[in-house]
């Protein structure tokens, strides 16, 4: 039993449910309940002229059809723009069943409940609903063209535009001796948690209340959203997030239709009832990202300094904006990562599309804005002939110029002020980790080998831990059990576990006494979210400030007992001594029956309680402050904390299939103090194996019609085991001197460089310069016959030394 | 509607079931056994996976009524009288699960693989699990997990 937690890699306290099939997910919940289903959009763009329900109305066990023109008030407006932004001018949200107009495949238009889901869907595929189809708006160029609209009011397609600019980059580059000009492009992906969206409401009727459980990211938002489309005082409605089933960003999204329905319809029947979103739902009406077109030109000197570095971004956001403009941003402002860009411009158009809508996912736009630094980084290296690791190392933001002020607007609104990290020291690390100066040798034989190799590398600066604020409460009861609530919710992150760390080191508690609860507005009414890497950094911070003014209270109150001062008091294994004197004790739960002062006793330990057993003097008042051993406190930071990281690769391209095997990953990490080394390395893992997938193998293949042509996980193509290399990892820890326990966040990491260094890697191993990720072995396949048409360009290095790189390319040529 | 029986984790159970009653949807929700879990409802992901006479099955690809009489083993029961199974204790110690929805799914399948293979390689074992997705893990944690249940294992028998 050990209270000096923080920092050790304990196994998980939440995992003895989950392995033997204790958890709670959401389709866990409601058994007996009534099911809702879906009719939604074949079209990626329509008018609705008709919609015929006769059909369905005979299947037994129906109970409620509804259609947009059943939906009253508030609940049939426009969802709410989540995020507005003053560049966000043509900001559009959907309505939550579809009126008059569908703008993507798998938007809701009819919503229908019975007995059970088989039923429900039993009726939804008879009902009729005659479209009037409209020309669709696919793909970012067809969306910037602008020769159809996805919104009639929306001119050019363009939502938002936005431009910011640090010094002179055009001048700069105009003056610079050197400039590459270039077109960058990364396709759209998902978040695909293993378990959909899903919700399940129960209206109390008597109590004219609401409890909504909903697999989210953000149960406290989604308690305001609904509260407000429903008109029912907060007071009046609980939203619990149980188990959750993977998150990765798209469960941060809220309302989402389902949300406001489920419980809408829940209170007008009064009755139980529950949606779970199937596979085919999610691809098609939960959202995507990182589909982005970037347009770079750099100009630097003979050392590879940057001078200026100008960059135009196309983002598609699909159909909708509920999130506002935030992955943009974040591209526009993470892709600096952790250089000095000399000036600096970017400017984005962020444009309609009739797909499913664009939020985050894990890393948020930071995949694209390093895959734009990091190819820019090894175009120049390629340019001047020198080393890649030398021309990042001449840009870097030095360990000693923290803060550093990059002069932007981050995503939450604040200067983009790097806090503290040590990027020569880590680059360092990373080459040594991977080999980078012994690869040549390596190399070399390969070649000798008839074997194809080739190594890459990319940096990242991720902005963790954003505002505005998240809350702790701490609760120590009359049998010492500690009760810890945060508002924030969990989708796997081991918050039961690492939070009971923070709580046991900083109350001298076995961790055996602590139960965490997030996500749970019954017992935290406050709280933002699940996101952006921030949920150590901030429930964390806010956790440990509360549990320190429980300590003051306990030590003050057991001062009181043992007629100690208690700053001669300390706190080992739940039990208050008097530091050198173990004999002079109090246990914690007799100091939480001593801080509630009583009238009536209910067993042996309150009855100290009492008003006739406790001593103290006449003249003061039984109660000082508040009653109960608990505290409560909230941690906001001035601005985000950016943790950094360097992956390097190794791969090998089959001269023959073109097929991309992964030979070796390495990962060097700084997300400041540890609370657990191996739930941060747990993260890393899945995030790297997240980027393995958008690099190598996951897309989603839209149509010119709008049909989402591989909505399934048999064409979908997410990593298996197979796919995944053995991931390599060190940790540097540099702490953050912007909050109490010095910590970063590290949920996104993992995933935010790999496109970059594989695609390093690729271009290095075939010597033709690699733009657009994911990349297929039948795309690579194709670049070597571009490449040999001259239609594809090779990088200098493959012209200077031209004959292993190139060779097989024209063997694979021939056979063509 | 049809009476369904079969024997899951050692108990008979009966409920009335559609023919067209998926096994998945039988078990969590006529059943109760909410540990198997729907990930893709295509036969793809594995979450969904339980033990049919011993051998993994998907069983959002099986209809309830044809697993009548059959034996059937959940996730829920992996354990023994002692607890957790040393498959289930591995996947702990190794940190081979985040938001825990696939675990089941790989917790039979790596049960049924072991008992076919009790000191498998590398290769192996990644092979075993390689029709089983997690999003979570990056499989690193999982594959560590799979070796050391076989240790476990061998403990076990030694004893």
């Amino acid at each position: 039993m050990s209270t000096a937690l923080f920092g050790e890699p304990i196994a998980r306290r939440e995992d003895p449910r989950l392995i033997t099939g204790q958890g709670r997910y959401l389709d866990d919940l409601g058994g007996g309940a009534l099911e809702a289903a879906f009719v939604r959009s074949p079209h990626a763009h329509a008018r609705i002229t008709d919609i015929d329900v006769g059909g369905a109305l005979e299947i037994e066990g129906l109970v409620a059809i509804y259609t947009w023109e059943d939906l009253p008030g508030r609940v049939g407006e426009p969802l709410p723009l989540l995020i507005p932004h003053p560049a966000l001018t043509h900001g559009r949200t959907a309505y939550p069943l579809a009126r008059d107009v569908v703008r993507h495949v798998g938007e809701p238009v009819v919503m229908v409940v019975a007995r059970d889901r088989y039923l429900a869907e039993d009726a939804a595929e008879r009902i009729r609903v005659t479209y009037e189809p409209l020309p669709p708006v696919v793909g970012i160029e067809d969306a910037a063209r602008a020769e159809r609209l996805v919104h009639d009011d929306v001119p050019g397609n363009a939502g938002a535009h936005l431009v910011q600019e640090v010094g002179d980059a055009p001048g700069a580059i105009a003056s610079a001796p050197h400039v590459l000009e270039f077109r960058l492009d990364i396709e759209r992906s998902a978040s695909m948690p293993l378990e959909g969206r899903g919700v399940y409401a129960r209206w109390d009727a008597d109590d004219e209340s609401l409890r909504v459980y909903s697999s989210t990211q953000t149960s406290t938002s989604v308690r305001m959203a609904i509260a407000a489309k429903l008109g029912l005082p907060p007071v009046k409605v609980e939203v619990i997030a149980p188990d959750v089933g993977g998150g990765f960003g798209v469960k941060i999204v809220h309302p989402w239709p389902e949300e406001v329905l489920v419980p809408w319809a829940a209170r007008l029947l009064d009755r139980e009832i529950k949606w779970t979103e199937d596979r085919r739902e999610h691809f098609v009406s939960a959202a995507h990202e990182r589909a982005q077109v970037h347009f770079v030109r750099v100009g630097f000197d003979d050392e590879g300094r940057l001078l200026g570095l100008d960059v135009r971004i196309q983002h598609d956001h699909g159909a909708y904006t509920p999130y506002g403009i935030i992955v943009p941003i974040i591209t526009s402002t993470q892709l600096l990562g952790p250089y000095k860009p000399g000036a600096y411009r970017v400017e984005f158009t962020s444009l309609y599309t009739n797909t499913v809508i664009v939020t985050p996912y894990r890393g948020a736009g930071r995949p694209q804005g390093v895959f734009c630094m990091e190819r820019t980084m090894d175009r120049i290296a390629d340019e001047l002939g020198i080393d890649r690791t030398a021309v990042r190392a001449a840009n870097f933001v030095q360990p000693g110029e923290f803060p550093y002020d990059q002069g932007l607007v981050f995503q939450d609104g604040r200067p983009l002020i790097y806090d503290s990290g040590d990027y020569p020291e880590m680059l360092r690390r990373t080459k040594e980790l991977i080999g980078w100066d012994e690869f040549g040798d390596r190399r070399a034989e390969a070649e000798r080998q008839g074997r194809r190799i080739g190594i890459g590398l990319a940096c990242y600066v991720e902005g963790t831990g954003v505002g505005p604020y998240e809350g702790g409460h701490v609760e120590i009861d009359s049998g010492g059990r500690v009760h810890v609530s945060t508002g924030l919710t969990s989708q796997g992150q081991g918050h039961q576990t690492v939070f009971a760390q923070i709580t046991a080191s900083e109350l001298g508690v076995p961790i055996e006494d602590v139960t965490v609860t997030t996500g749970d507005t019954r017992r935290f009414a406050y709280a933002v979210g699940t996101f952006a890497s921030r949920a150590a950094v901030m429930s964390g911070n806010a956790i440990a400030l509360a549990c320190r003014k429980v300590r003051e209270k306990a030590l003050r109150i057991a001062g009181e007992a043992l007629e100690a001062d208690p700053r001669d008091l300390e706190i080992v294994d739940g039990v208050v001594r008097v530091k050198g004197d173990a004999g002079s004790s109090i246990p914690l739960r007799t100091v939480a029956v001593l801080s509630n002062p009583l009238r009536y006793a209910f067993d042996e330990e309150t009855r100290r309680a009492t008003q006739f057993a406790v001593g103290g003097s006449a003249d003061t008042p039984p109660l000082t402050g508040e009653p109960g051993l608990e505290g409560e406190d909230y941690y906001s930071p001035v601005r985000s904390t950016f943790a950094c990281g360097m992956h390097a690769a190794i791969v090998e391209t089959d001269p023959d299939t073109a097929e991309v095997c992964i030979l070796r990953y390495t990962v060097l990490h700084d997300c400041g103090r540890l609370i657990n080394p191996r739930i941060v390395e747990g993260q890393i893992h899945g995030g790297v194996a997240q980027g393995v997938g958008g690099a190598l193998y996951e897309r989603m293949v839209y149509d010119e019609a709008g049909q989402l042509l591989n909505a399934s996980f048999m064409d979908f193509l997410m990593p298996y085991a197979t796919e995944v290399p053995a991931i390599e990892t060190g940790h540097m820890e540099t702490p953050s001197p912007l909050n109490p326990l010095g910590i970063k966040g590290a949920g996104e990491a993992g995933v935010i460089p790999v496109s970059a260094v594989i695609a390093a890697a690729i271009e290095d191993a075939e010597g033709i310069r690699v733009s657009r990720m994911p990349i297929s072995p039948s795309e690579l396949f194709h670049l070597r016959l571009e490449a040999e048409s001259g239609a594809a360009e090779l990088t200098n290095r493959a012209r200077s030394h031209p004959a292993p790189l190139r060779r097989a390319a024209g063997e694979a040529g021939v056979r063509e | 509607m049809h009476e369904i029986t079969m024997t899951v984790n050692g108990v008979p159970r009966t409920a009335s079931a559609e023919a067209r009653r998926l096994l998945s949807d039988f078990l969590r929700h006529d059943l109760g056994l909410t540990g198997t879990h729907v990930g893709c409802e295509h036969g793809v992901c594995g979450c969904c996976t339980v033990l049919l006479d011993g051998e993994p099955v998907r069983s959002c690809l099986m209809f309830a009524v044809t697993a009548a009489g059959h034996e059937l083993t959940t996730v829920e029961g992996l354990g023994d009288a002692g607890g957790m199974s040393p498959v289930q204790r591995a996947f702990q110690e190794c940190h081979g699960l985040q938001c825990g929805f696939c675990t089941p799914g790989f917790l039979c399948t790596v049960t049924a693989f072991l008992r076919e293979n009790p000191r498998p390689g590398d290769d192996e074992v990644i092979e075993a699990v390689s029709g089983n997705l997690c999003r979570c893990t990056g499989y690193q944690n999982i594959l560590k997990a799979v070796h050391r249940a076989a240790v476990l294992i061998a403990e076990e028998d030694a004893q």
